[in-house]
């Protein structure tokens, strides 16, 4: 063993035992945390922790090696100042999230939304982390879930069980689709993250229910660099919901997760999301979660099918591109998004399609609405490659502008390499104005109840595409988000 | 039922309205008239209680409240219509679908349950028929793409569909064609009783011999310059405005 080893082994130990001056975890009551700062040490020390088996490590420090040599990418179009690295921590133990003793102890702001969105007592109790009394226990709820699975022969857990339990599972597909380098923020998620979920269906296998992120982290703060692994095997289908309607406060300005959806054949995935991260001061923008996500799903066997749906409508700055690969034969993608800019929010979201099999389909239906003083971006590639004959993709991007001073932009990219390939595009934008809601109210009906009807019927497409009830809060919750936007 | 004292109203700054006093009672029809920009529709747009209009001075009754402390939807609510000259398009809402929410706001409003969707496409097919609409406008978006003569219609339909006290047509008549125009007209007749009253804004005679004014208001430059009944309506068809406007 020659010296710099030793020396670089001294320095993970002091990471993880806390005795030297620069590095060290301050220990709180609820949680443990690295010292701020990143370095190969850091991305060793949190492998270490979580007794990572050794292929993980060694993911993580090929991503990292990768990533010191890459930069922030400037081309999306939103303007943020640049982040310090350094001044983020990389290692927080799983925090338990503040119990409360009753709703009365919640932010009042939240309260409101509650209402307005006409989430029920038992649910907002959940929801905001309320000690549940016996009416509606989550903990039971979870479990008699997780046996449901269990039986079926699902696999449904954070991704750093799985990593101890399914370590060749989480080893054959880890990485897959989106390679560690992939991108400045995956590789730094692929480095540094500490947490995440796992779910595997097994061949033959319809999932019973909707398998949702939600039971696994409401009592945990939501990491930062979060890591998602889906995998359905042969002739299975599985729905997946991540994140809720209600707001979501994090004391971590950077998000930046990781999604990779793996289909083999003739299985189905389909993934919704709704999110609703702070977004910032209204007035002024500060304080806002940046949200950088890298979705991306593989349709590796023949005839299978990826589905994203979205409905984003917080963040302070969102850059975000689900995607799919048609990588077998008759494979389909669609991507279905909802995304609402207001106060001084940014977003730059929209798919990528990219077409290797023959007879591959797919369909993009992006709505934008962008109120206040936000700017609303769609960015959508649909690539064709030269085997993949008779592809077909229909997409369809309408803005719709609230209010005067908003903006939105649509940038699409075609690449098509073979001549047999159909490729449609549409886009419109429209605008709600100030006659249409007198219109409504000059018949008796609400300023709120017109915007939801406007905005239900603008994003009808992805809205029927949502579980029933997720689309009927996300429907509440664009109107709760617009309504004092429009004039 | 509705008193109009002194109003002075301005939009941006310019008086348009300056001083329209108009007394209306159960069971009458008031028929306004006036050349362009005389300020016809933004009295109607007033009574509605479209935002943009700022009223300087003077009073609104109807039927003893202070109508200009109440928005535009609780004025709907409480009886007051207006059919509007250029109604707006909402694409992406269906037709139907914003009758039965108007339908419903007043339901509501009573503390009544909302109506069974089927009873309410039960109602809305029977006023089609009286309007002669065919079943397709349930179907399509509000006002999306319709004919100048279709929203009229839409608007009468609406109308018929929410039976206010007071109704305001502004130009309902415009844009309407001969058959199209009579059974409009109708329409409005049946509608009638003792009970609620109709304001009519209009520019042509026409429409006043199906449905025939008590009185008829000349507007010009923002204030009633003549009153009188329907053969002031066959004079002014004949004369035009300017023996009105030069009196003054
Ligand atoms: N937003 C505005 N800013 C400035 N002037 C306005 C505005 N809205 C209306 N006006 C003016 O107010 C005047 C009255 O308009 P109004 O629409 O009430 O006329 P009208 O009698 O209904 O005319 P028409 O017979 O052509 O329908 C017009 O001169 C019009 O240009
Ligand atoms: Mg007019």
């Amino acid at each position: 063993m020659n010296a710099e080893t030793t020396a670089e082994r001294n320095s993970v130990s002091d990471i993880l035992e806390n005795d030297t001056y620069k590095y060290g975890f301050t220990t709180d009551v609820e949680s443990e945390t690295f010292a701020k700062g990143l370095s190969e040490d850091v991305v060793r020390a949190i492998s270490a922790k979580k007794k990572e088996p050794a292929f993980m490590l060694d993911f993580r420090l090929r991503a990292f090696a990768k990533w010191k040599t890459m930069k922030a990418p400037k081309w999306p179009n939103v303007r943020y100042p640049s982040i310090d690295f350094q001044n983020i921590s990389y290692y927080s133990a799983p925090k338990k999230k503040k119990q409360l003793q009753s709703l009365d102890e919640v932010d009042p702001e939240v309260m409101r939304t509650f209402e307005k969105l006409g989430i029920p007592l038992d649910e907002q109790k959940k929801l905001a982390n309320v000690a549940v009394d016996a009416v509606f226990d989550s903990v039971s709820v979870a479990t008699t879930h997780k046996k449901k699975l269990m039986e079926a022969g699902i696999i449904f857990c954070p991704i750093s069980e799985a990593l101890a339990e399914y370590p060749e599972l989480v080893e054959q597909y880890l990485g897959t689709v989106v390679p560690i380098g992939d991108n400045f923020y995956a590789a730094l998620n692929s480095a540094v993250f500490t947490d995440g979920s796992f779910v595997y269906i097994p061949p033959d296998t319809i999932s019973p229910m909707e398998i949702s992120t939600y039971f696994r982290i409401n009592t945990e703060e939501t990491g930062q660099f979060e890591r998602t692994l889906i995998i359905c095997a042969e002739n299975s289908y599985v729905s997946y919901l991540e994140g809720c309607t209600a707001p979501q406060f994090d004391t971590n300005q950077l998000h930046a997760a990781v999604v990779e959806l793996i289909t083999l054949e003739n299985a189905e995935i389909k993934y919704s999301t709704v999110q609703n991260w702070y977004a910032g001061d209204k007035e002024t923008g500060k304080g806002g979660v940046y949200n950088f996500v890298t979705k991306r799903g593989k349709c590796r066997g023949d005839n299978s099918k990826i589905s994203w749906t979205q409905v984003e409508t917080g963040s302070a700055i969102t850059w975000k591109y689900p995607s799919c690969i048609l990588q077998g034969d008759n494979t389909s993608g669609e991507f279905y998004s909802v995304a609402l800019t207001n106060g001084y929010m940014q977003a730059d979201t929209g798919t990528k399609m990219i077409h290797l099999g023959k007879n591959t389909r797919s369909s993009i239906i992006s709505k934008g609405i962008s109120a206040d003083h936000s700017s609303n971006s769609y960015r959508g590639q649909v690539k064709v490659g030269k085997n993949a004959t008779n592809a077909r993709n229909y997409s369809q991007c309408d803005s719709m502008l609230v209010g005067g001073k908003s903006s939105a932009h649509t940038f699409p990219y075609i690449e098509a390499a073979n001549r047999s390939v159909q490729i449609e595009h549409e886009a419109s934008t429209s605008r709600i104005s100030e006659e249409q809601l007198f219109y409504f109210e000059s018949r008796g009906i609400s300023r709120e109840n017109a915007i939801e009807a406007v905005i239900s019927g603008f994003c009808k497409e992805v809205f029927k595409q949502l579980p029933m009830e997720f689309a009927v809060e996300a429907q509440k919750l664009l109107t709760l988000k617009l309504e004092n936007s429009v004039g | 039922m509705l008193e109009i004292k002194n109003l002075h109203a301005r939009v941006d700054g310019n008086e348009i309205l300056e001083g329209i006093s108009l007394t209306v009672k159960a069971g009458e029809i008031h028929a306004v008239m006036g050349p362009n920009g005389s300020g016809k529709s933004t009295l109607a747009k007033i009574l509605s209680g479209h935002p943009s209009y700022e009223v300087a001075d003077g009073q609104i009754l109807f039927e003893k409240n202070n109508l200009l402390e109440m928005d535009a939807e609780e004025r709907s609510l409480s009886g007051i219509f207006m059919g509007f000259q250029y109604p707006v398009e909402v694409p992406g809402v269906n037709n139907a679908e914003f009758l039965r929410m108007a339908f419903n706001a007043r339901r509501v409003r009573d503390g009544e349950e909302e109506i069974d969707p089927l009873d309410f496409d039960e109602l809305l097919s029977e006023k089609m028929k009286m309007l002669k609409m065919e079943n397709k406008y349930k179907e399509r978006n509000l006002n999306d793409g319709f004919s100048g003569g279709e929203k009229k219609k839409n608007e009468i339909l609406q109308m018929a569909i929410l039976k206010p006290k007071l109704a305001i047509l502004d130009e309902t008549d415009s844009g309407l064609d001969i058959d199209a125009l009579r059974t409009v007209a109708e329409g409005v007749n049946s509608l009638r009783n003792e009970k609620n009253a109709l304001i009519l804004i209009t520019h042509y005679q026409r429409l006043l011999d199906y449905i025939k004014p008590d009185f008829v208001h000349v507007l010009h430059k923002g204030k009633i310059v003549k009153s009188g009944d329907k053969a002031l309506a066959i004079e002014l068809e004949s004369q035009g405005y300017d023996w009105v406007t030069t009196e003054n």
